[in-house]
């Protein structure tokens, strides 16, 4: 028992200098760590100021960089998944896509069409990493192989902008033919003379790298994305050693002759046309 | 020493106590009725065990370790045989086995996955795991047959292309991406047999076939039960469950209707219990569907293959 009985108030605590900010607006980024205003990041087309990291776009962001405002006609907006293999793990694949379909406001991890680009008639294949990953199910190669015929079919150049953990689990042996029903299109294109340039964005691995992805007239990555076949942890499981500095980076697919250059976002629209001028032997857009 | 698998078990003990009875037998000594009762409860424990597997003992039994591997179809098979080695480019990969035979008399190509039995012969083919340059080769023996007219056999038994860092330098996506766009091409009938493992896209970089037909014991997938548990549950233990989940036998995709023609039936106790009786009933099926394709010319066997694989998908329009 005490003697004297002190019965103040503890101290208040100082009110907090601590800003309130509203969530959203400073975003660290991945690779550099800086943390950088999100408007800024957001005018440099989602690319990191600082260390050139490119962010994670939605396909319809993606599609508004490269095709002529106003012209795309998307294709097969419609299409979905089934859940034929009643396929569960935590969670259902009913589930799951109803999930995504909820949170992309439709569609599937890949969104086609066909639109200008610089005025010329191009078809478009984007992917949606946020979609499940990206991966590759019925769905996804149908929408794709229907681009290519649509390629075929309007003889103009065919574009797929990547953006995929590779085949998707839940469709087992059906998201595995998608590999070889897309590269059979792709072999028909080739025969017709049309051009099909693949562009690899972070992060393209599995089935969806081993099949169109590499089969591009030209394979272009953006900067420091990542592109393989396993991805580096299995790599490193398999192996039991550490993976080498910037492996299965596109500097690295460069430096091993798997990509033909490295374009960054500001630069791909006028780069891809380039090209495709070139090899439709039109004159360079004014 | 003989190898077995833990369901295997009590068939081969029983068998073993068969095989004993036989030896003791004597002039003096008849144990042939008992011999027969012993005979006809195998059988009826084969019978049982061997109609109620799970998808992962079928996964095992696909992978089983005396089950007849490419090589050992061709010696039981074709005549003329000569293996061809390399890819021109870097190096010869033992993990995938080419070259030229004939069927009875009919000239072909034959390239498939070749595993090691001992464990010598195993690291020798890299557990049946092709890197790139295996791939290459492949096209290569692929191409020329169509350069002779000849007919292309595949044999598919791997867990996969191999994941290391050599085959990423050298492009093992590329190698498999370009064999699907080659193969689809090819003016030449190509035909399908999934022997074992047809692990992921390792498995399809020789598997876009005018005809795809699976042993009946054999598993196709888009990823090993293993690896599959490894992602949803960082988990690889959790095999079995992924092989229910994966729905990855022979059955389990003849069901889809569209992804294969034939599911070859085994001897009973699987393709390891009698190589030859197994690769007798193998041949019969080449030779079937050598006879249907014959019939097409070189344009409309591209076609058939390129229907039969735009035809693989299951989607809500």
């Amino acid at each position: 028992m005490a003697w004297f009985k002190k019965s103040k108030a503890p101290i208040a605590p100082v009110e907090s200098k601590k800003v309130q900010m509203p969530a959203g607006l400073w975003t660290k980024c991945k690779n550099c760590e800086e943390i950088i205003y999100s408007k800024e990041i957001e005018r440099n087309l989602n690319v990191c100021p600082k260390c050139d990291y490119h962010f994670r776009i939605s396909a319809r962001e993606r599609i508004d960089l490269v095709i002529d405002e106003g012209s795309f006609n998307e294709t097969d907006p419609d299409m979905a998944s089934v859940d034929f293999l009643k396929f569960k793990d935590s969670k259902k694949y009913v589930d799951r896509i109803k999930a995504a379909v909820a949170k992309n406001g439709g569609g599937d991890a890949v969104v086609t069409g066909s639109g200008l680009m610089n005025d010329q008639e191009v078809v478009v294949a984007v992917f949606d990493f946020a979609f499940l990953g990206g991966s590759m199910g019925s769905v996804v190669g149908e929408k794709i192989t229907r681009a290519i015929e649509l390629g075929l079919e309007k003889k103009a150049p065919v574009m797929v902008f990547s953006s995929s953990g590779g085949a998707r689990m839940q469709e087992s042996i059906l998201s595995l033919m998608q590999m070889a029903k897309t590269s059979a299109a792709l072999a028909k294109l080739k025969k017709a003379g049309i051009p099909f340039l693949s562009v690899l964005t972070d992060p393209t691995t599995g089935g969806v790298t081993a099949s169109f992805a590499m089969l591009g007239d030209l394979n272009i990555a953006e900067p420091k994305a990542l592109i393989g076949f396993a991805g580096p942890r299995v790599i490193e499981q398999t192996i039991r050693q550490q993976l080498p500095e910037g492996f299965q980076r596109s500097e690295y697919l460069l430096d091993h002759g798997m990509v033909d250059m490295i374009v960054s976002r500001q630069e791909m629209k006028a780069r891809l046309s380039q090209a495709l001028r070139i090899f439709t032997q039109q004159a360079s857009a004014s | 020493m003989q190898f077995f698998l833990d369901f295997e078990k009590p068939l081969v003990e029983l068998d073993q106590k068969i095989r004993e009875l036989r030896d003791y037998t004597t002039a003096n000594v008849d144990f042939s009725a008992d011999i027969k009762k012993l005979e006809k409860k195998s059988a009826k424990l084969r019978d049982e065990i061997f109609s109620n597997l799970t998808r992962w003992q079928r996964t095992q039994l696909a992978r089983h370790q005396v089950r007849p591997y490419t090589l050992d179809y061709v010696k039981h098979i074709f005549t003329d045989w000569f293996e061809v080695h390399g890819d021109r480019n870097f190096r010869d990969d033992p993990a995938l086995v080419c070259g030229f035979a004939r069927l009875d008399d009919e000239p072909c190509a034959i390239i498939g996955h070749q595993k090691g039995r001992d464990t010598k012969e195993k690291v020798y083919r890299n557990f049946g795991m092709p890197n790139p340059e295996g791939y290459r080769k492949a096209l290569r023996v692929m191409q020329m047959a169509e350069q002779f007219g000849l007919p292309i056999f595949t044999f598919v038994d791997t867990p996969g292309a191999f994941p290391g860092i050599g085959a990423e330098e050298r492009g093992q996506a590329e190698a498999i991406a370009r064999n699907l766009r080659e193969m689809a091409a090819l003016t030449v009938p190509v035909i399908v047999t999934v022997t074992g493992e047809g692990g992921s896209g390792g498995a399809l970089a020789i598997a876009v076939g005018n005809k795809v037909q699976m042993m009946q014991h054999s598993v196709y997938a888009v990823i090993s039960p293993e690896g599959c548990a490894a992602i949803l549950w960082s988990d690889g233990a959790r095999g079995p469950e992924a092989a229910e989940a994966l729905k990855l036998t022979s059955t389990d995709i003849d069901s889809l209707g569209v992804i294969i023609d034939d599911v070859i039936p085994e001897p009973l106790g699987g393709a390891h219990n009698d190589h030859a009786a197994a690769a007798a009933t193998v041949k019969e099926y080449l030779k079937k569907h050598l006879e249907e394709l014959k019939k097409l010319s070189p344009e409309e066997l591209v076609e058939q293959r390129y229907q039969k694989f735009r035809a693989m998908s299951i989607i809500e329009e």
